[in-house]
């Protein structure tokens, strides 16, 4: 099982009411769907993404995510999840507080900018780095706001944002000791459960 | 014929004879409904679908008539294999009461006047009435529940209205270029169009059949005002431009742009087809249309009662019924915790978007009506999702949508 599934399953309570932001083709929402019964909502601006996805009989509202959660109340979910779409918005730490206030909780994925691989390839080459986690020209990459761990966990400290739980994974989804130990250092993708405090 | 047309089809009478109280508590004592059918009832009645008409509606909206080259109006949606697919439901489409296609209407015989045509005597009708028929109609066709009911305009209307009067029979609900109420400017320009009939002098205060004869200019100018706001600015530059017909200008007051030819010509089509006293009803109709109003103007708390799946559509470059319009819909609905998806799909053609078939909204319309399914009348999408059978859950994939 994919490990947003598996995390899903360990995170989100049967019943629960679920906004999927960047939701894609659905793959995650159908999944909790079917094994949790959730109650949802899907977030996406892919044209195709949202037919696939509406065909699988999901709630699926196309809506630009830099326009921000202003048409979800308060707290109106038990969670809200976004996954690998945190580095590509204008302003994310505005859409970070919307999912603290529209979410009781928030899960959230991005690439690590600050990998070793990453580190290297800029202090060697002096060039933008391009990986598979990244694998755009510095110019046409729809990812504006690169960030490390670090950063996201300054960026919640400054915020009054909960840290509930961290994970740091490869791009395979796998972690191990150093990337546990050493996540800035060894992560490659990010995955942060908070909550406003 | 190509072979996703219904083919050759043909309208049907349903006439009913117990009175119907409308919504102003006028009475009619008996109604016909002019229908036609597409696809095959199954047997525990669950594939059907209900298409409603928008503003000049009518029963043909789907296939040709005998000898007849033109196609139902809906025909881009409506056949094996296209997004109302014919092959897996039974569709109903009927021309409403207060039309003049063939149901009861202002033309057809007034039991209570010599059986004189109704004229103006025919009460205003409602989206509501329309809707109240509509499932007396299913009573009639044994449809206990619709798979969905599914409308354009004044007809996401009456599909919105449907979810909200009778929640229990309508599994899935798709509204396209709608609006929960119309604007000021809306209004205004329907009342554009009934004072070009009112103020007609062969309108003889609606009694113009008596007289035989018919407010032909009121009707052309009518519908000349309603076409242009069907219809983008970007659609007529590139329908039209600014061409002239003689290549020159005449310096006078007859036909000298192509646009304007085309609206005279579309004007002349429309009256000679149309009953004028029908178009003030249906005008109206439009203009009372607001399920928020017994509701402290609270849309959701309107729409609460429903239980249905929906499906709002707007176009980009409708200005009749603006995407903000759709939603309000859409946000009202989030507000009650319903489950609804959302599509503003990218076209020119303006209002009339919802007539052509452009992939993405007819996909998406498509997906969204899915198969036909027995039971499962459910408050919650997500219990009647789909089997995912096409899904490999053991795939070792990323974090959805990393490394993209």
């Amino acid at each position: 099982m994919r490990l947003d599934q598996q995390l899903a399953e360990r995170w989100i309570k049967p019943g629960s009411r679920v906004l999927d932001l960047g939701c894609g083709d659905g793959e995650l929402l159908a999944h909790m769907a079917k094994r949790l019964d959730i109650d949802c909502y899907g977030l996406e601006i892919d044209e195709d993404k949202i037919t696939s996805a509406i065909g699988r009989g999901l709630n699926i509202i196309e809506q630009d995510l830099n326009d921000g959660l202003g048409r979800f109340a308060d707290q109106s979910f038990d969670a809200v999840v976004m996954a690998q779409a945190l580095q590509a918005v204008k302003a994310p730490d505005q859409i970070l507080l919307d999912m603290v206030r529209v979410g009781r909780e928030a899960i959230i994925t991005f690439p690590n900018f600050a990998h070793w691989k990453t580190r290297s390839y800029l202090g060697f080459r002096g060039k933008m780095p391009v990986s598979e986690a990244l694998p755009y020209m510095w110019y046409n990459t729809p990812n504006i706001h690169l960030c490390t761990f670090r950063d996201f966990e300054a960026l919640c400290q400054a915020n009054g944002i909960k840290i509930i739980n961290r994970l740091a994974v490869d791009g395979d989804q796998q972690g191990n000791f150093f990337m546990k130990h050493f996540p800035n250092f060894f992560g490659e993708i990010a995955i942060y459960r908070v909550s406003r405090s | 014929m190509a072979a996703d047309s219904v083919g050759i089809v043909a309208p049907r009478l349903e006439s009913f004879e117990d009175p119907l109280i409308l919504e102003t508590g006028r009475i009619l004592p008996r109604f016909d409904l002019m229908i036609e059918t597409y696809g095959t009832l199954n047997a525990d009645a669950s594939n059907a679908i209900l298409i409603c008409h928008a503003l000049s509606g009518h029963h043909h909206a789907a296939g040709y008539y005998a000898g007849e080259t033109k196609a139902g109006w809906w025909d881009s949606c409506i056949g094996p294999n296209k997004a109302i697919d014919t092959n897996l439901f039974f569709v109903v489409a009927l021309n409403n009461i207060g039309g003049c296609n063939g149901s009861t209407g202002p033309t057809s015989p007034n039991p209570e006047n010599d059986n004189k045509p109704y004229g103006p005597d025919f009460p205003l009708v409602t989206v509501r009435d329309w809707v109240n028929v509509q499932a007396r109609l299913a009573d009639r066709l044994g449809i206990g529940i619709w798979h969905a009911v599914v409308g354009g305009s004044l007809g996401g209307m009456q599909a919105l209205q449907w979810a909200v009067d009778y929640p229990q029979r309508l599994k899935n609900c798709a509204i396209i270029a709608s609006t929960p109420k119309l604007s000021a400017q809306n209004i205004a320009f329907n009342e554009v169009a009934r004072q070009s009939i009112l103020s007609d002098p062969d309108f003889h205060a609606g009694r113009y059949l008596e007289q035989q004869t018919f407010p032909k200019r009121g009707l052309i100018l009518a519908r000349m005002v309603g076409h242009i706001t069907y219809l983008s600015e970007e659609a007529m530059k590139e329908k039209f431009g600014r061409d002239l017909k003689s290549g020159n200008f005449l310096y006078g007051y007859d036909v000298e742009f192509q646009v304007e030819s085309y609206l005279r010509y579309q004007g002349e089509q429309f009256s000679r087809n149309f009953d004028a006293n029908t178009y003030l009803i249906m005008t109206k109709a439009l203009d009372y249309f607001d399920p928020a109003r017994d509701h402290d103007s609270k849309l959701n708390q309107a729409l609460a009662p429903a239980t249905c799946r929906f499906l709002i559509v707007s176009f980009t470059t409708d200005w009749r019924f603006a995407p903000s319009r759709s939603q309000e819909i859409v946000d009202a609905l989030i507000t009650n915790r319903q489950p609804v998806s959302y599509i503003d799909v990218d076209a020119p053609q303006g209002h009339d978007s919802f007539l052509f078939p452009i992939p993405r909204y007819v996909n998406t319309l498509r997906g969204f009506l899915g198969q036909p399914s027995g039971h499962n009348l459910g408050q919650n999408v997500t219990k009647n999702a789909p089997e995912l059978g096409t899904i490999d859950q053991n795939q070792t994939a990323t974090v959805a949508g990393a490394a993209r």
